[in-house]
């Protein structure tokens, strides 16, 4: 679903980020870890083309897609449809103006899909979010919440790859437990391939399959989690886990 | 695999960084040269006002035998209706019209900043009677009061000048008093405060320096309303009068043979409109350059 | 959101306060005997002398300031020197066109703005956006009163497009007249039916308004290009990208309405330029507004006339000011929440 090699992404002239090697499957979890400006919200942002200021090279392939020199058109069909974005600050990311239902029902018609009350609905209950909520704006539903509708859109828009930006470090701890729980059967019942970006190897621990350990925009361990978790090799690795309350 | 990428602007731009550049309708970047423009533009006018002794092909004394002609070899922009030279007029011109701008814009920043200087770092009673005061002056749309005061007093440069100073000031004081009152609050001025500096030495150490560079593009960004303003009142009347060249006096003195000798009323315009111009474009580069939080390219 | 109503008309109140004195000053400021001001520059010394007696003009000033404001309270707004009639009428009776004139031109202002800044936001930094940008720099840098002699010789001097002056075909007073509700004459004759006046009416209109409506065009382009690349910026503008929007769709869809607000708040600030701006092209067109009495005010040094064409539109722009503070709450959700 996700295949990436020698992805470098620079701003001006200064390397943000290279990736040598990147691959996830359907079904599969995948989680980038680092502390922040390590380069892996720019890795995850670079793999939809959604860095217009950046200069990238390298090949990334998403669903087929040739990310790097496809034509804006067959990007913008692969972007919410196929391969689904969850970002950071969820609040943030949803059109402050716009009603939750509003949001869903032209997504669903911009691609092409039946923007019918039953499919809404079904997306919101599948992140256990009440139908209702639809109606609200914004800055009346919580954090949680908008994490989930984030999910919710990426299910109800039929994507099998969601990529996900920090799901829950805007989040309280119960609330977190949640939105892994979402994702975790997901994964298991739609096969949903599953790209992680975290600085919380707790959560990394508990869902994903394998990990990449980045660091000033290198990466500088990668392999089965289980494996780095119990025995990392990389001395930055140990540090980040010595970390760990 | 596909190496290097694009930079920046440099070649025909992508929305988004990639290697090679797909078969797109995206549209060329353009550069963007407006302020290097409206700087070269206001050297020029700079240069025409003070040169126009010097650089006017004829005296501006009236010629009967030469009222009205039009454009031509001898005379580039046409007589007016008394027959002097519009090109000369229109150099003299340009030294009342940035002498006004270069007067209104000394008084009202002087006085603005330090009125609000004074607001924002007394803070208190003082400065809400500052500010209401700025208030009610705002009330009053710019041409408007200087209108009034100009009818009231008689016309003539000065008064054009005092008249617009008064509408312009609380602009500046506003600007002073927002920078003042933050300024205040810092570490360094407390400590100066506890030393015993005495406060008028703070305001000009540490206030007034700050103070400079949103001041000076506020003054770059006013100049172009001041000349506007200015000619509006000379239109009216109210501003220099005969035999003192300005522009908008020209634009009135002309109306009346406009229909059937444009010239008369067509290039004065036109050097309001470019003197403007180059000011306000002018002024957004100055303040794209200089005031990061309010720009926008 | 009462309390917040009730702060801001305090605000008000006491800013048209301050307007009401310094009108007051304003007018006293004439140099030499202020009893010429009201009885004109040919009276004589018994005119003069009982002018001052009516005017108490030998009071203190305080006790003139109160004699003044309660003048106003009670509607008394001075007495023109050059019409005879009470100030206040004559307000009356032109402030309507000088109101049909700027609104017309605020709202073409508004309908060719925001679609500018929409596509120069859209194309930023390419030929569309540096095509609108020098556009609206260009309106903003114009001096009114000249524009408006340019495009009255071209446009209807010259191609004889348009009307040249004037309000409407007078001649049709006696063959279609017109019923008075609002006292504007194109709503008027809107809602009487009227449509000799109403065309007629529309057709003078275009001239004057589309050069008033020039420079609050510009701003308003402007003002919405620069709201919408802010907008374009934010993290819910990545969303919409990461959705699979386009990125018209993401200005027009999503970006356009939070950005309304700031327009809103500039459109405010240039009301009251531009009925200022409607002064200078009245006179070129000999509008029956406001501006056009001011004008001929001017020119006759008629005081009592000024400061009541001064102190009612700064009256008005400060109404303005609150009316659109108010409407922010309505454009912008957030703003209610607060």
């Amino acid at each position: 679903m996700i295949e990436v090699r020698d992805l470098r992404v620079s701003y001006g002239g200064r390397a943000v980020a290279h990736v040598p090697e990147l691959d996830v499957g359907a079904g599969e979890c995948v989680a980038v870890v680092g502390e922040s400006g390590s380069g892996k919200s720019t890795t995850l942002l670079a793999l939809l083309g959604l860095l217009p200021d950046a200069e990238v090279s390298g090949h990334v392939r998403v669903c087929g897609v040739d990310v790097l020199n496809a034509p804006p058109r067959r990007l913008r069909e692969l972007r919410g449809s196929r391969a689904a974005l969850v970002i950071q600050s969820p609040q943030a990311a949803l059109a402050p103006a716009t009603r939750l239902g509003v949001l869903m029902r032209r997504a669903l018609r911009l691609h092409g899909r039946a923007a019918t009350d039953a499919v809404m609905a079904g997306a919101m209950r599948a992140v256990l979010l009440d139908p209702g909520l639809l109606r609200r704006y914004p800055h009346e539903i919580s954090g949680g919440q908008a994490q989930r509708f984030a999910i919710a859109l990426a299910l109800a828009l039929g994507a099998e790859v969601v990529l996900a930006d920090e799901p829950t470090s805007a989040l309280d701890v119960t609330v977190q437990a949640e939105v892994v729980a979402v994702l975790r059967r997901l994964r298991e019942e739609r096969g949903l391939a599953l790209l992680l970006v975290s600085h919380d190897l707790a959560l990394v621990s508990t869902i994903a399959d394998r990990v990449l350990v980045m660091k000033d925009g290198a990466v500088v361990e990668s392999g089965p989690a289980a494996a780095v978790l119990a025995e990392p090799a990389h001395p930055y690795t140990r540090e980040l886990l010595e970390a760990l309350p | 695999m596909t190496t290097g990428g694009t930079t920046g602007g440099a070649t025909g731009g992508t929305s988004e960084g990639t290697a090679e550049i797909p078969p797109r309708r995206t549209l060329p970047r353009v550069p963007d040269r407006f302020a290097a423009f409206g700087a070269v533009l206001i050297v020029l006018v700079v240069l025409a006002a003070i040169l126009a002794p010097w650089l006017a092909p004829y005296p501006p004394d009236p010629r009967p035998l030469e009222t009205l002609l039009p454009p031509s070899g001898a005379h580039w922009f046409g007589t007016d209706n008394v027959g002097r030279d519009v090109l000369s007029q229109l150099l003299h011109g340009a030294r009342t019209s940035l002498f006004i701008a270069v007067a209104v814009l000394a008084v009202a920043a002087t006085v603005g900043v330090a009125l609000g200087v004074v607001a924002g770092y007394a803070g208190g009673p003082l400065r809400d009677v500052i500010m209401r005061a700025t208030d009610v002056f705002l009330a009053f749309p710019a041409l408007l009061l200087s209108l009034a005061l100009a009818v009231v007093l008689s016309p003539g440069v000065g008064t054009v000048v005092l008249a617009i100073a008064v509408t312009w000031w609380p602009w500046y004081t506003r600007l002073a008093a927002s920078v003042a009152a933050s300024i205040s609050t810092r570490s360094y001025v407390d400590a100066a405060r506890c030393l015993g500096v005495p406060a008028p030495l703070i305001v000009l150490r540490h206030v007034l320096p700050n103070s400079l560079t949103p001041v000076l593009v506020q003054l770059s960004l006013d100049a172009g309303g001041v000349i506007l303003t200015s000619a509006a009142l000379s239109y009216l009347g109210l501003g220099a009068q005969e035999p003192t060249a300005e522009w908008g006096l020209m634009v009135q003195q002309g109306q009346t043979y406009f229909t059937t000798n444009w010239w008369v009323v067509t290039f004065p315009g036109l050097a309001i409109l470019v003197t403007a111009f180059a000011f306000n474009v002018l002024g957004e580069g100055l303040r794209n350059a200089l005031d990061p939080r309010r720009a926008v390219r | 959101m009462a309390r917040h109503l009730a702060r801001r008309l305090g605000q008000a109140l006491l800013v048209v306060a301050g307007v009401v004195v310094l009108t007051f000053a304003v007018m006293r400021l004439v140099p030499g005997d202020p009893a010429v001001a009201y009885a004109g520059p040919k009276a004589t010394p018994g005119q003069l002398a009982a002018a001052r007696e009516r005017f108490g003009l030998d009071d203190p000033l305080p006790v003139q300031l109160v004699t003044y404001v309660r003048g106003l309270l009670a509607g008394d707004w001075g007495t023109s020197l050059r019409t005879r009639q009470p100030v206040r009428d004559d307000l009356y009776l032109a402030f309507p066109a000088s109101l049909e004139l700027v609104g017309t031109a605020l709202v073409l202002a508004i309908l060719v703005g925001v679609p500018a800044g929409v596509l120069a936001a859209r194309h930023r930094r390419r030929l569309p956006d540096l095509g609108v940008r020098l556009t609206s720099m260009l309106a903003v840098s114009v001096p009114v009163f000249w524009l408006a002699l340019i495009l009255q010789l071209v446009l209807a001097g010259n191609l004889g497009w348009l009307p040249i002056a004037g309000e409407y075909d007078s001649s049709l007073d006696t063959t279609s007249p017109l019923t008075l509700w609002t006292n504007i004459t194109i709503v008027d004759a809107l809602i009487t039916g009227n449509w000799p006046i109403f065309t007629s009416t529309l057709r003078h209109l275009v001239l004057p308004a589309l050069v008033v409506a020039a420079y609050p065009a510009g701003v308003v382009a402007q003002m919405t290009r620069a709201a919408l690349i802010e907008e374009a910026g934010q993290d819910h503008a990545r969303m919409e990208r990461a959705l699979g929007f386009g990125e018209t769709a993401v200005l027009t869809r999503f970006a356009l309405r939070p950005s309304l607000a700031p327009v809103l708040s500039v459109v405010a600030l240039v009301f009251a330029y531009s009925i200022v701006n409607g002064f200078l092209v009245e006179a070129v067109f000999n509008w029956p507004g406001l501006g056009r009495y001011a004008a001929e005010s001017i020119k006759a040094r008629d005081t009592p006339a000024i400061a009541g064409v001064t102190l009612l539109v700064a009256l008005v722009y400060t109404l303005a000011n609150l009316v659109v503070d108010l409407l922010q709450g309505v454009v912008d959700p957030r703003v209610r929440a607060r």
